[in-house]
């Protein structure tokens, strides 16, 4: 029974978890707090942020594309929908919805770009990344906008309505679950993976291929966008550039994962712990108040060596 | 006549790159108040080959099909390693020039180690190395700051007799020197070959992973030589992830718009230097334009977005659908 389960889940993910293990023993050496439930509690809170901007990456990175747009979508999602709050009362009641479909619209034109004009996702979105920060320059920098959350977008965010567990968990929950069964129960989901494998595969067995790729650049827009009014809600204000720190931890998580930046292989377990993993490792850093230039260079070494021990290509020729 | 055909349709991008530059620059010069004096051009230029130099630093992974995340942080590493140790004397400023130069080949044969030893993806790998070489840069300086031996700083930033920028020298120089002997070189054919179909390349015995070695080795020699030149006109070294950053994604942008194909095997730093002027030149059109220095950003993204799109009117041209498709 165990073995089963054992040799059905994919060893990295295994590797990823064993990481995560040793971290949290590590720790619990430094400081008997590592293992206290309320600190892994605002871990997994902390985590979730980056859950659920990992959850839109990883579909895009499962067709084998990829989307460097995402830390200006993070800005836009809480900007915009902080703006949205400063328009009175329906406003504020509209904020977070208005939030997300600003970034769902930067991801359908990053969708369309490298659906229909054939740009390579990776230059397409890093242009659609300036774009996007030059909208939020001139956003921030003609008038003083209304950057502070709302009452709700901190509720959602911060506290602990059910169980004492973090409502932002809750929410990484119900995201998760919804890209499973995505990936897992529709046949959208197989044509994710199908495109990752063979994007001709897939035209010739009469799937519109292109749609598939808009669909998914536009639901990670729309994650992103919700990780940024989430943000905002965590820090109660939106600011420039608060998506920045988090181009590289949402790749790494979604790599470390196992899931193949080639596209085509991964799963979303293996993201989970991935992110767990990557949240960890820099809660540590920071405990261990290591300066900020040790704590860049750790963070990146270690990420290179993680990625070696397990992340390689196999060789072909 | 056939052969001349040929060679002009390989060349495309970057004759177009060139003539694009030149308008440009031309209507520049002509808006501009001051016209075209030794002050003006000198200015222009060093912030060109600035980026002209991170430009060909990008071309030669992105030729081998390969990318280089960590150029705007070899960069800036570069920088702050020059602001902490080209003061003194002539000599040990030389050999702080030098240092600083390993400084950058090191850098860029720890990436190429781990892209083609470690068999890791370009873009997650250099996206993390990156992150290391910018917190040296941090330890380095945590504040902005630092000195350099002001002679050779105006020397390399000031501009020769009879008013030709020395950078625009410098980036003739290491043209010349390095990039023209490489690219006749057999690895650097090696690199184009191992872009276009590695398989192909392997079969005939092309010395792939030297070739893709040597090529992030040169990318950091280049984006070390810009370090280098940015701290002789700032004076000062900044450990900034902004910087890094943006001239990564402009790198990209300069190598884009001077007809390098991102899918490797095409292409050339020549075509990256002017690609990075014109890209110079259109934040210069702005400032003679007054137009509002907030639009800039969003202009340039869009100007890259255009650029990249460009790239689509070969669909128009597929008669069978299936080539869409990978």
């Amino acid at each position: 029974m165990l073995a089963g389960i054992v040799k059905r889940v994919d060893p990295a993910v295994l590797a990823v978890f064993a990481c995560i293990v040793l971290l949290l023993l590590g720790g619990s050496l430094y400081s008997r707090n590592f293992l206290s439930p309320e600190y892994l509690l605002q871990q997994l809170n902390v985590a979730a942020f980056l859950g659920i901007i990992a959850s839109g990456v990883m579909l895009v990175v499962l067709l084998g594309h990829i989307d460097l747009s995402m830390p200006w979508v993070v800005t836009i999602g809480g900007m915009m929908s902080t703006a949205a709050a400063g328009w009175g009362d329906l406003g504020a009641a509209l904020a977070i919805p208005f939030g997300i479909v600003c970034g769902l619209a930067v991801g359908l034109i990053n969708g369309l770009g490298v659906a229909f004009l054939r740009v390579p996702s990776m230059i397409f979105t890093l242009g659609m990344n300036a774009i996007a920060q030059g909208l939020m320059v001139l956003h921030t920098s003609g008038f003083a906008p209304q950057d502070h959350a709302t009452r709700t977008m901190h509720l959602i965010a911060v506290e602990r309505s059910i169980l004492g567990i973090p409502n932002a968990l809750w929410i990484w929950a119900v995201v998760g679950a919804a890209v499973v069964i995505l990936l897992k129960r529709t046949a959208f989901g197989r044509r994710v993976y199908a495109i990752g494998n063979r994007e001709r595969a897939v035209y010739l067995s009469g799937v519109d291929a292109r749609r598939v790729v808009v669909a998914c650049f536009a639901v990670a827009g729309a994650c992103s966008a919700f990780a940024g009014v989430l943000l905002a809600g965590y820090s109660t204000k939106a600011y420039q550039a608060m998506g920045d720190p988090y181009l590289l931890p949402v790749i790494a998580a979604v790599v470390l994962g196992g899931t193949s930046i080639l596209g085509g292989r991964g799963t979303y377990l293996g993201t989970v712990a991935g992110v767990t993993l990557i949240t960890l490792l820099q809660s540590i850093l920071s405990v261990v108040q290591m300066p900020e230039a040790g704590r860049q260079i750790t963070y990146g070494a270690l990420i290179v060596a993680m990625l070696l021990f397990y992340g390689r290509e196999r060789l072909q020729h | 006549m056939k052969d001349w055909n040929y060679r002009l349709a390989e060349q495309r991008g970057l004759i177009l790159a060139i003539a694009v530059f030149t308008a440009m620059f031309a209507f520049y010069i002509a808006k501009h108040p001051a016209g075209l004096t030794a002050n003006v051009a000198t200015t222009a230029a060093n912030k060109g080959v600035l980026l002209a130099l991170v430009g060909m630093a990008q071309t030669i992974p992105v030729v081998t099909s390969g990318l280089d995340l960590s150029v705007g942080m070899v960069f800036v590493l570069a920088n702050c390693v020059a602001s902490k140790i080209m003061t003194g004397s002539p000599l040990a400023t030389a050999f702080g020039a030098l240092a600083v130069l390993a400084v950058g080949i090191l850098c860029g044969a720890i990436n190429g180690a781990v892209v083609v030893y470690g068999r890791l993806q370009p873009i997650i790998a250099t996206l993390a190395t990156g992150t290391i070489y910018y917190g040296l840069a941090l330890a380095l300086r945590p504040a902005p700051g630092g000195d350099i031996n002001t002679d050779f700083a105006d020397a390399v930033s000031g501009s020769l007799p009879g008013g030709i920028p020395a950078s625009l020298v410098l980036l003739v120089g290491v043209v010349a020197v390095v990039w023209i002997p490489y690219r006749r070189s057999v690895l650097g054919r090696a690199a184009y070959a191992v872009g276009s179909s590695e398989q192909a390349a392997y079969m005939s015995g092309v010395p792939i992973a030297t070739a893709k070695f040597l090529a992030y080795v040169l990318a950091g020699l280049f984006a070390a030589i810009a370090g280098l030149l940015l701290t002789c006109i700032t004076y000062s070294g900044e450990a900034s992830a902004a910087i890094g950053g943006s001239y990564t994604l402009n790198s990209i942008a300069a190598v884009v718009i001077g007809g390098t194909s991102l899918f490797g095997g095409s292409g050339g730093a020549i075509g990256s230097i002017f690609g990075a002027f014109v890209l110079r030149t259109i934040g210069d059109l702005l400032f003679v334009f007054d137009m509002d220095a907030l639009w800039q950003p969003l202009f340039l993204g869009a100007v890259l977005l255009v650029a990249v799109s460009l790239g689509s009117f070969r669909l128009l041209r597929i008669k069978n659908r299936l080539e869409l498709y990978r």
